[in-house]
């Protein structure tokens, strides 16, 4: 690696803690940002001629603190700007900082700034894009490609989202206990939508979009880190990991979805599967089931069946059984409708999700998923109509040709030959 | 003698490595670690997964497991042992056979390894 790739790794690692930590004296995150950013470019002139120095973080605090009075000194008084050396003691840096920060400070500084980004009044969108941006140090051009916008809609998305943070009393004295495990449940619930926002990405956009899923996983892994015993964080990182590691089998060449049932499985990553089972495993330890864990087990089932057909359905749909008490929500039963089909039948499953009709009318899986089934029974008629209806609602261009490649068949399966047949069931229902 | 040979690194850096950093890092270890072989001198390499994948025994009549990895900077890394089991719940067992075997106080790290490379070298 190059000095100048070390050094902007190292930048990259230790953001969180820095701006984290300039959040904590500044209550302002443009002036944390500011600060980190000065900071940045002291580290570029410095840490070629003087090497790294030991603790990154701890040097990037004191700097950029430094320079951030100095930018208010100067905006108050509007005097000049001071002389360089008098403002940047480099060598006492480290050691002035090292002392004073400790473990403690670091993860509720960290624990803040995300919670910062992810404030409840913020739409989801805003709070993962001010979370990109300022937590992770993506630029406004990585965030506007990976949400597929123009950079200056993005910048203005961001610039509002901070102005209505500054608006707001955002919480800067030390949480409480209940308040923390408040701001580590909202923290984690935007991270996995993050993730999500990468992982539900098809076609030429798959690729730009993975970012999202690198970083929802680093923020995961950071989090745990803080708080080595949550065990619902375990289920977050270990339900990210396994999902992300079938991704080299998600997509065909031409951008299309490849059903888990079909993807091929040795393409699978193995080691975030391995990381995976090993954080769950830690988990379940705890005996303190939560929505993310069981979600996690689900994935591990599936990565652990070699094959689609080894894949353990009866347990599967008991896990869907819990998270629908966990955390009940019509996808959720929906979800659970697909492991009842594998293991009680077509008519089972679609008994199931006829009552999610209404709360899941506009929801593109429900219909999709309808079709599949009443195509499975025989019902070709309905079985279109909900194909027609699924496609009406596709939200990505592999989504509709998903559903056009489902109608295809089923036109096939009622040409002359099966058309008397299937019509002939239809008509009975 | 053999040695030991123990990597320490900031684990924020390493995990932000990019893929192709990462298995550039990795090509250029390995290319030492040949070498080695062909002087018969490499035993076991192994790479730890990330902390966050970490439990720590603290030995003791009633043996105390917590997560995440050992934090204390007043003991050393005295030795280590690599077992193979099914789960976390079998390696602790297993530590905590250990830790009832020594008499001394400390501490065992349990924590899954990423990579595991057996090595040839008989002492």
């Amino acid at each position: 690696m190059s000095e100048l790739a070390f050094i902007d790794v190292a930048m990259r690692a230790a953001r969180p803690r820095a701006v984290g930590a300039l959040l904590r004296y500044f209550r302002d995150l443009d002036l944390a940002e500011e600060a980190f950013q000065e900071a940045c470019l002291s580290a570029l002139k410095n840490w070629p001629k003087n090497g790294p120095p030991r603790d990154p973080a701890a040097w990037l605090i004191f700097v950029g603190r430094n320079a951030a009075l100095d930018v208010v000194r100067r905006r108050k008084r509007q005097t000049d700007l001071p002389d360089e050396e008098a403002i940047s003691d480099l060598d006492n840096a480290e050691s002035a900082l090292v002392d004073q920060l400790d473990e403690a400070d670091y993860r509720d500084d960290i624990l803040r700034l995300l919670f910062v980004c992810c404030h409840p009044e913020l739409p989801a969108v805003q709070q993962i894009a001010l979370a990109l941006r300022i937590v992770c140090g993506l630029s406004v051009k990585q965030i506007a490609r990976a949400f597929l916008v123009t950079e200056a809609a993005m910048e203005q998305r961001i610039t509002r989202a901070k102005a209505r943070i500054a608006a707001s009393d955002a919480q800067y004295e030390i949480p409480g206990a209940p308040e923390r495990s408040q701001r580590l449940a909202a923290v984690a619930s935007v991270i996995y939508l993050m993730f999500n926002e990468g992982y539900a990405a098809t076609g030429g956009e798959a690729q730009v979009r993975e970012a999202l899923c690198d970083e929802g996983v680093r923020l995961a892994r950071l989090l745990l880190r803080l708080f080595p015993g949550e065990p619902e964080l375990m289920g977050l990182l270990a339900l990210m990991l396994l999902q992300h590691a079938r991704s080299p089998a998600r997509l065909r060449a031409d951008g299309s979805i490849v059903l888990l049932e079909d993807q091929d499985r040795s393409l699978w990553k193995r080691e975030p599967i391995a990381e995976g089972l090993s954080l769950l495993d830690k988990a379940m330890r705890h005996r303190a089931r939560g929505p993310y864990q069981v979600q996690a087990a689900i994935a591990a089932l599936h990565a652990r069946a070699g094959h689609a057909s080894e894949t353990d359905w009866t347990q599967i749909e008991l896990l869907y059984r819990a998270l629908e008490q966990l955390a009940p929500s019509p996808v959720v039963s929906l979800n659970r409708a697909v492991a009842v089909e594998k293991v009680s039948g077509p008519e089972v499953a679609l008994a199931l999700i006829e009552p999610l009709a209404e709360p899941l009318s506009s929801y593109f899986y429900f219909h999709g998923m309808r079709g599949a089934l009443l195509q499975r029974v025989g019902r070709v008629a309905e079985a279109r109509a909900a194909f027609d209806r699924a496609i009406g609602l596709a939200n990505t261009a592999a989504e509709a040709a998903h559903i056009r490649m489902q109608l295809d068949k089923l036109q096939a399966a009622s040409a002359p030959a099966a058309a008397p047949r299937a019509e002939a069931t239809a008509t009975t229902k | 003698m053999l040695y030991a040979i123990l990597c320490y690194d900031s684990e924020d850096v390493v995990t932000s490595w990019t893929k192709e950093e990462d298995a550039a890092v990795m090509e250029k270890l390995d290319v030492v670690q040949q070498k080695l072989t062909r002087e018969g001198k490499l035993g076991p390499v192994a790479r730890l997964m990330p902390t966050t994948t970490a439990m720590t025994l603290r030995k003791g009549k009633e043996p105390v497991v917590l997560d995440g990895p050992f934090a204390e900077t007043k003991e050393q890394l005295l030795g280590f042992f690599i077992v193979d089991c099914q789960s976390f719940e079998e390696a602790l067992d297993a530590a905590k056979e250990l830790g009832r075997a020594s008499s001394s106080m400390g501490a065992y790290e349990v924590r899954p390894l990423m990579v595991w490379k057996p090595g040839g070298v008989q002492s």
